[in-house]
């Protein structure tokens, strides 16, 4: 197992001044008693509303912050404790911080670290080549960090993760404010990863296409807690998400109340634009249009995916979770 | 042994580039610092323009005393006078960066940098420096050598433990940076001039606490020969090496537990 | 504007008392070197004896937040950003604007940083102060000129923003030229003859060594008038110049499309 997490607790002390002079005292439980084990190799999507913990269990896993209880262990060292040798065998990479240094061309980074990595001369620059090629970074390699934009920056930060060829990448919110092109081609770079070098992969992410198309295992938190372990389509079914698809019609129709397997959310005034819900296990896109294209024309169509949020909020508004909710403020990330 | 510094070797480098690039502001950075010392000496200049002696000492005397302050504490605001931007780094999460990779933590943010701009500061006390020396007509010996060598290392120690400890209370007092300036750049001040002036509180802080008369004064006492100040015997001038590793041991701790409380394994 | 500039200063509470504590260090180095040097020179040191000397020590530390001797680059920021645009849209005149909001810092300031240097001063040595009245009236007159003769002084290095793109030198120029010539460090009264000519021949004394000498009673009467004229004058003389300097940089700004 290459990250083995049992009963993990951290709290904070947040002091607010009220008023002029005094101040209160919370204990923010940020981290509620985690359990979780992962196969090497394996890809988990980390997911949960902000505030739910996900940050904070990462820089534990990691050996940035300790735990207030329980144990982590990170291919098989405590983190804290054997910090400097798990920063051998793992990548990290923060989509909203950066690693790499500021003002110095990329090239000059990848340097560094192979120097703080302790790689042998020899050996690396190959391995650098070939993220430079996979990650298309050749244009930009010798361009001072600060000019990158964001997506050349994730992934410069990507491949500076990946150079000394950990056996764990952790990604915290890597496609945050890319465009659809380049969440694509990051998806597709870290499949290959997996599948030629076996790395363990665990995203944190609001992105549910991420998941769905990197990841077979979710593990989605809320307050601290682990409230689903499984899969993705095992997450959709439990919580009943809807997806819903917006038609734009060619002429005015009444509001389409009886397409089977589907609920009307709203019809626009003029009737010529109709919103209906419908959940994956109950019938399929392709269903829905073949019956609503019998009853009217349809012009264009659009579907919208259940979101993170509306899943985890569904979560919990939905069955009584694992371990119910007493004391433990919302956690600040 | 050469292959362990490697990296250090790499942080350092790329800095030093990166900032001799610039090179027109980086002159005018180093005569910046240049200007900042000779004004500084002015004080020294002005007062004896008036008076022959200050704390028993004469003109070549205290040139002598505030030189070897400002030499020690400029070469070691060089090497880790950047430290003073742990606030920024933790702001930034530098810091996190730091521990994400497999060297020690104060070794990355001591060469995170180096403020070359101080050299201005260097060559002019070492200028002053080279002038008070035969000024002062030592009665060289070659243990009388092996202490201004030894009160020089020393001394850049000690300051260099100052920045340590300063950066280390950042870890609490985020807005702190003026508060302990008055430990680091004050302690400059201190031991820039005779400790004998101080009355005897003062003398006995800037002597044991903040072991500034330490850096210059004491040692300057050895090697003109001269008697100390109630409480502050000459044999004291060889003990800055003593006071260098106390210092380093109190600033070394408190950045461990400084550290511990980011960590949260701490408080 | 003046209660502005009040308030933005409020927000740094614990800022002010490090600064509070690292004056008192300083100061009280500084007042042993003063006193070391009057022991040597007999005992007075160009009309100083030790108690004189070492209440210029305080007195000069207290001054150093009002007056703001470490510089300010606030408005050189605001022209290399740019945003100098939006004080110039403003209905209210820019320098006056400013002066305004320094006051208020000044006033801010003033006690928290100024106060406890004076009080660790007053009982580690005794500080001679006047028993009168009248040099604490003249005194706040001339303390309010200081302030704003420093302003003027650092308007005008900061409009080198419009010419120059990296201000460094300049700022670190000036503020160890005021430092040193306004009687910051060591009385001006101490200078060798023609080092007291040059700093004479400059603002920065108005800036420091008048207010002190003023409020302690060394300048009384005609004498402390005249220096207040003094300082009108430079004051005067340093605003308009501003005007005339900051029309002309407004002017390129312009012209260049800034």
């Amino acid at each position: 197992m290459i990250i083995s997490v049992r009963d993990l607790r951290r709290e904070f002390v947040v002091r607010r001044p009220t008023g002029r002079l005094r101040r209160t005292r919370t204990v923010v439980r940020a981290v509620d008693g985690l359990d979780f084990d992962v196969d090497a190799g394996t890809a988990i999507g980390y997911i949960g509303a902000n505030g739910a913990g996900k940050s904070t269990t990462i820089k534990m896993l990691t050996g940035i912050l300790k735990p207030t209880a329980g144990s982590v262990q990170t291919c098989g060292l405590v983190p804290m404790r054997d910090r400097k040798v798990l920063a051998r065998r793992i990548g990290v990479v923060f989509g909203q911080r950066s690693q790499l240094w500021w003002d110095l061309p990329l090239a000059q980074s990848f340097r560094t670290l192979a120097a703080i990595h302790r790689l042998p001369e020899t050996g690396w620059p190959a391995r650098r080549d070939e993220l430079v090629e996979r990650l298309d970074l050749g244009d930009f390699i010798h361009t001072p960090v600060r000019q990158l934009s964001l997506g050349q920056r994730i992934r410069g930060e990507i491949a500076a993760a990946l150079l000394h060829s950990p056996e764990l990448l952790i990604l915290d919110e890597p496609t945050i404010g890319l465009d659809v092109l380049s969440k694509e081609r990051l998806r597709v770079f870290l499949a290959e990863q997996r599948a030629e070098h076996g790395t363990t992969l665990l995203l944190t992410t609001h992105d549910m296409d991420d998941v769905q198309r990197l990841c077979e295992r979710i593990i989605v938190v809320d307050r601290g807690r682990l409230a689903y372990d499984g899969t993705l389509p095992g997450l959709a079914a439990r919580v009943g998400a809807e997806r819903v698809i917006t038609l734009d019609l060619t002429e005015p129709a009444p509001p389409l109340r009886d397409v089977p397997g589907t609920r009307l959310v709203d019809v626009e005034p003029d009737g010529l634009r109709q919103r209906l819900s419908f959940s994956p296990h109950e019938t399929t896109a392709a269903a829905v249009l073949a019956r609503v294209g019998q009853l009217v024309g349809v012009r264009d169509l659009a579907i919208d995916e259940p979101d993170i949020e509306d899943v985890v909020r569904r979560l919990y508004l939905g069955a009584p979770s694992v371990g119910s909710s007493d004391g433990g403020v919302h956690a600040e990330q | 042994m050469v292959d362990r510094l490697r990296p250090y070797r790499e942080l350092i480098g790329s800095r030093i580039r990166s900032q001799t690039a610039y090179r027109r502001s980086f002159a005018l950075d180093v005569s910046g610092s240049v200007m900042v010392g000779l004004v500084e000496f002015a004080e020294v200049y002005i007062i004896f323009a008036n008076v022959d002696a200050l704390g028993g000492l004469d003109f070549a005397g205290v040139a002598l005393v505030f030189a070897l302050a400002h030499l020690t504490f400029s070469v070691a605001d060089l090497i880790i006078g950047h430290l003073d931007n742990l606030p920024t780094y933790l702001r930034m999460g530098t810091l996190d960066a730091f521990l994400l990779r497999p060297l020690p933590v104060l070794a990355q943010l001591v060469t995170s940098d180096v403020s070359l701009r101080r050299f201005g500061r260097i060559a002019v006390a070492m200028i002053i420096l080279a002038i008070a020396l035969p000024m002062n007509d030592i009665d060289w010996t070659p243990a009388r050598v092996a202490l201004l060598i030894i009160a020089a290392t020393a001394g850049t120690a000690i300051f260099a433990a100052l920045f340590l400890a300063a950066a280390a209370v950042q870890f609490w007092l985020v807005e702190g940076r003026e508060f302990v300036n008055a430990f680091t750049y004050g302690g400059n001040y201190a031991a820039s001039f005779p400790a004998s002036v101080f009355a005897v509180p003062m003398r006995a802080f800037f002597t044991f606490v903040v072991p500034a008369a330490f850096v210059a004064y004491l040692p300057t006492l050895v090697l003109l020969d001269l008697p100390g100040p109630v409480g502050l015997p000459q044999w004291l001038g060889w003990c800055s090496p003593v006071a260098a590793v106390a210092l380093w041991c109190a600033a070394l701790a408190g950045w461990r537990a400084g550290l511990r409380h980011y960590s949260g394994a701490g408080s | 504007m003046f209660v502005n500039g009040f308030r933005r200063w409020a927000t740094y509470r614990l800022a002010l008392a490090a600064g509070a504590f690292t004056n008192t260090v300083f100061g009280l180095i500084r007042a042993f070197i003063t006193v070391g040097a009057i022991g040597a020179a007999g005992g007075t040191l160009a009309g100083y004896d030790a108690a004189a000397g070492v209440t210029y020590a305080f007195l000069a530390q207290a001054l150093i937040a009002p007056v703001n001797i470490f510089g300010w680059d606030e408005l050189a920021q605001r022209v290399r950003t740019g945003d100098i645009a939006v004080d110039l849209a403003r209905p209210i005149d820019p320098q006056l604007a400013y002066l305004a909001a320094d006051l208020g810092r000044a006033v801010y300031t003033f006690i928290p940083r100024g106060v406890p240097p004076l009080l660790v001063g007053a009982a580690v040595f005794g500080l001679a102060m006047p028993t009168t009245a009248l040099p604490y009236l003249l005194g706040v007159v001339a303390l309010v000129l200081a302030i704003m003769v420093s302003f003027a002084g650092r308007w005008l290095v900061n409009l080198t923003a419009f010419w120059l793109l990296d201000l460094r030198g300049v700022l670190t120029l000036y503020v160890l030229g005021s430092g040193l010539l306004s009687g910051h460090l060591l009385p001006v009264h101490w200078f060798p003859g023609w080092l007291a000519t040059a700093a004479n021949a400059t603002p920065f004394p108005s800036i420091v060594q008048t207010p002190i000498d003023i409020v302690t009673g060394r300048a009384a009467g005609a004498e402390a008038l005249a220096l207040i004229g003094v300082q009108l004058g430079w004051l005067i003389v340093l605003l308009a110049v501003g005007r005339l300097v900051f029309a002309a940089g407004t002017r390129r700004l312009v012209v260049q499309g800034g």
